[in-house]
């Protein structure tokens, strides 16, 4: 199977690769998958008080194009708003590394990811907003 | 021609091989020999009036006594197919079908070869019973629940010598005994072990053994079926002709593969131990040196009972295909089966009860006639690299790292 020369870099060189603090202000974590299933990415990205994605780190256990797709949209969110973030589509990370059709359930795990990690910087914020409240 | 050639790498940018398992290159003796039988005596083994046909059958004879010689059998015992798989069929099939009004059971192993197992459920849909017996944690299976197994009903019982994934050797010789006491046809599949480890058919009271040619650095596409004569096994025939191979697999025989897997045999029996002792130093070599580098490196399947050339080995916390795109320069194969659309891991290793998650995590590292100390050198510090690489991207490794139990997790499996 020969793969394209974009996963190929991602994979080579990854972008992004480490995490912040789970407690961190302004940070979400998504964690999806499943080791049995031989793919886990743990995505995170930090959320400026604007609502701007200002960072984004990964770690991926899985195949190539698990850690190619996750490394690709830890660049693509950043700077983006998290409804925008939001709307990051598997089928746009498969085609940009042009993945085989064995591994579209890569794109889509990462797409997974990122919807994960702002549902978790959400849920975190809105316990903030209720404390502050309060 | 240089032997020390073959296998090595004509373009410097191949990888090195580490594949042993899969395939192994023709050994340059093998081919040298098996030349002139594609060219100036290019006659047919079975035609009968004139020199073309006396000398090609001259050395199918020939190639028959060095494949009987490599496991003690008689050369009429030997009859020439395509390779192991048919003759894994023609053995299941031919003993089930022959025996069929009598006996309707078979049994066999849950890691045997696809192709056995393949074999046992096609003939599951022609109504036969079959057995797939379980495997221990070392990869070997429990004589007793063998035992246990046999009925009255049993034709014929296929257990492998040594594993493809896992190179384990099951303990021939008293399974032989077993089905003999019992008086059920024992055959094995010996795809991996002829070459590789003493085989007497005699000793081990074999009745039917599948051998192939690629698999000990002959030509591929040619393989052999043992079938016992004294006491006589029958089964019966899946080719139909011309009668050849004493009517059990017809066929006009490719002489120039059928010489090949003879000299094939000649060299491996030749050089069988002196060789079996060096792969044994390297193979250790290997797994000392990546346990030495790696925390967190499992061994899969037994180490003594084992082929000599075969490591099987889960580095957690890296995905094994993962794992291999990052060895670009060694070829190894994945023991998950990932590469296939399928995201089951590997059935041998699900067998051993190597968790799912383990089981993603594994490489079979081959070593094999041409494979130097220099190799395995750089392969160890090669894949020591891509796992140390590869654990920093893990999240799994991170967590082990935070003292996290990754099974307390509660992950959506997808």
């Amino acid at each position: 199977m020969a793969y394209s020369e974009k996963l190929l870099d991602h994979y080579d060189n990854p972008r992004n690769v480490g995490s912040f603090g789970k407690e961190e202000d302004g940070v979400g974590t998504g964690l999806v998958g499943a080791p049995a299933c031989g793919d886990v990415m743990k995505l995170q990205i930090k959320v400026s008080p604007e609502g701007i994605i200002e960072d984004a780190k990964f770690k991926t256990f899985g195949c190539g194009s698990a850690i190619a797709s996750s490394s690709l949209v830890t660049e693509w969110v950043k700077g983006k708003t998290l409804d925008e973030a939001a709307t990051i589509k598997n089928t746009a990370i498969a085609q940009e590394l042009a993945l085989p059709p064995v591994k579209i359930h890569c794109s889509i795990l990462a797409e997974d990811a990122v919807k994960a990690a702002i549902a978790d910087y959400r849920s975190k914020s809105n316990g903030l907003h209720k404390k502050a409240a309060e | 021609m240089s032997t020390v050639q073959a296998g090595r790498n004509a373009d410097e940018k191949r990888p090195l091989y580490f594949d042993y398992q899969a395939t192994t290159p023709c050994d340059p003796r093998v081919l040298e020999v098996m030349i002139p039988w594609f060219t100036e005596k290019f006659g047919n083994p079975h035609s009968r009036n004139h020199t073309y046909g006396w000398e090609a059958e001259d050395a199918v004879e020939t190639a028959r006594e060095q494949v009987a010689a490599i496991i003690g059998a008689d050369a009429k015992e030997i009859v020439f197919t395509s390779g192991a798989t048919e003759s894994n069929n023609l053995a299941i099939k031919g003993v089930a079908r022959f025996n069929k009004d009598r006996k309707d059971h078979i049994i066999t192993v849950n890691t045997e070869h696809k192709c056995v197992l393949d074999t046992c459920r096609h003939l599951e849909q022609e109504g036969f019973k079959v057995t797939y017996l379980p495997v221990q944690a070392n990869g070997l299976i429990d004589l007793k629940q063998l035992e246990a197994a046999i009925t009255d009903r049993t034709s014929i019982v296929s257990v492998m010598a040594a594993n493809n994934e896992i190179g384990v050797i099951q303990p021939v010789a008293e399974i032989g005994a077993i089905c003999r006491a019992k008086g059920v046809y024992f055959h094995t599949d010996c795809a991996q072990a002829v070459g590789k480890m003493a085989l007497d058919v005699n000793a081990m009271n074999i009745d039917l053994m599948s051998i192939s040619g690629h698999k000990i650095y002959g030509p591929k596409g040619i393989g052999a079926l043992y079938v016992r004569r004294r006491p006589r096994v029958r089964l019966e025939a899946s080719i139909h002709g011309g009668g050849q191979e004493r009517g059990m697999r017809s066929g006009t025989l490719p002489t120039p593969l059928v010489v090949g897997i003879g000299e094939a045999c000649r060299i491996a029996k030749a050089e069988m131990d002196d060789e079996s002792a060096r792969l044994i130093k390297l193979r250790d070599k290997m797994w000392t040196g990546l346990q030495k580098k790696l925390p967190e490196v499992y061994l899969n399947g037994d180490l003594e009972h084992r082929l000599p050339g075969n490591l099987n080995v889960s580095f957690a916390f890296v995905e094994g295909e993962g794992l291999m795109m990052g060895v670009k320069d060694i070829a190894v194969s994945s023991g998950s089966a990932c590469t296939s659309a399928s995201l089951e891991p590997s059935y041998v290793l699900r067998a051993l009860g190597v968790d799912a998650e383990m089981a993603h995590t594994s490489l079979r590292l081959g070593l094999g006639r041409f494979t130097t100390e220099a190799d395995v050198d750089f392969a160890v510090d090669h894949i020591a690299d891509a796992v140390t690489r590869l654990r920093e991207l893990s999240p799994l490794w991170e967590m082990h790292q935070e003292g996290i139990d990754i099974k307390s997790i509660q992950w959506a499996e997808h």
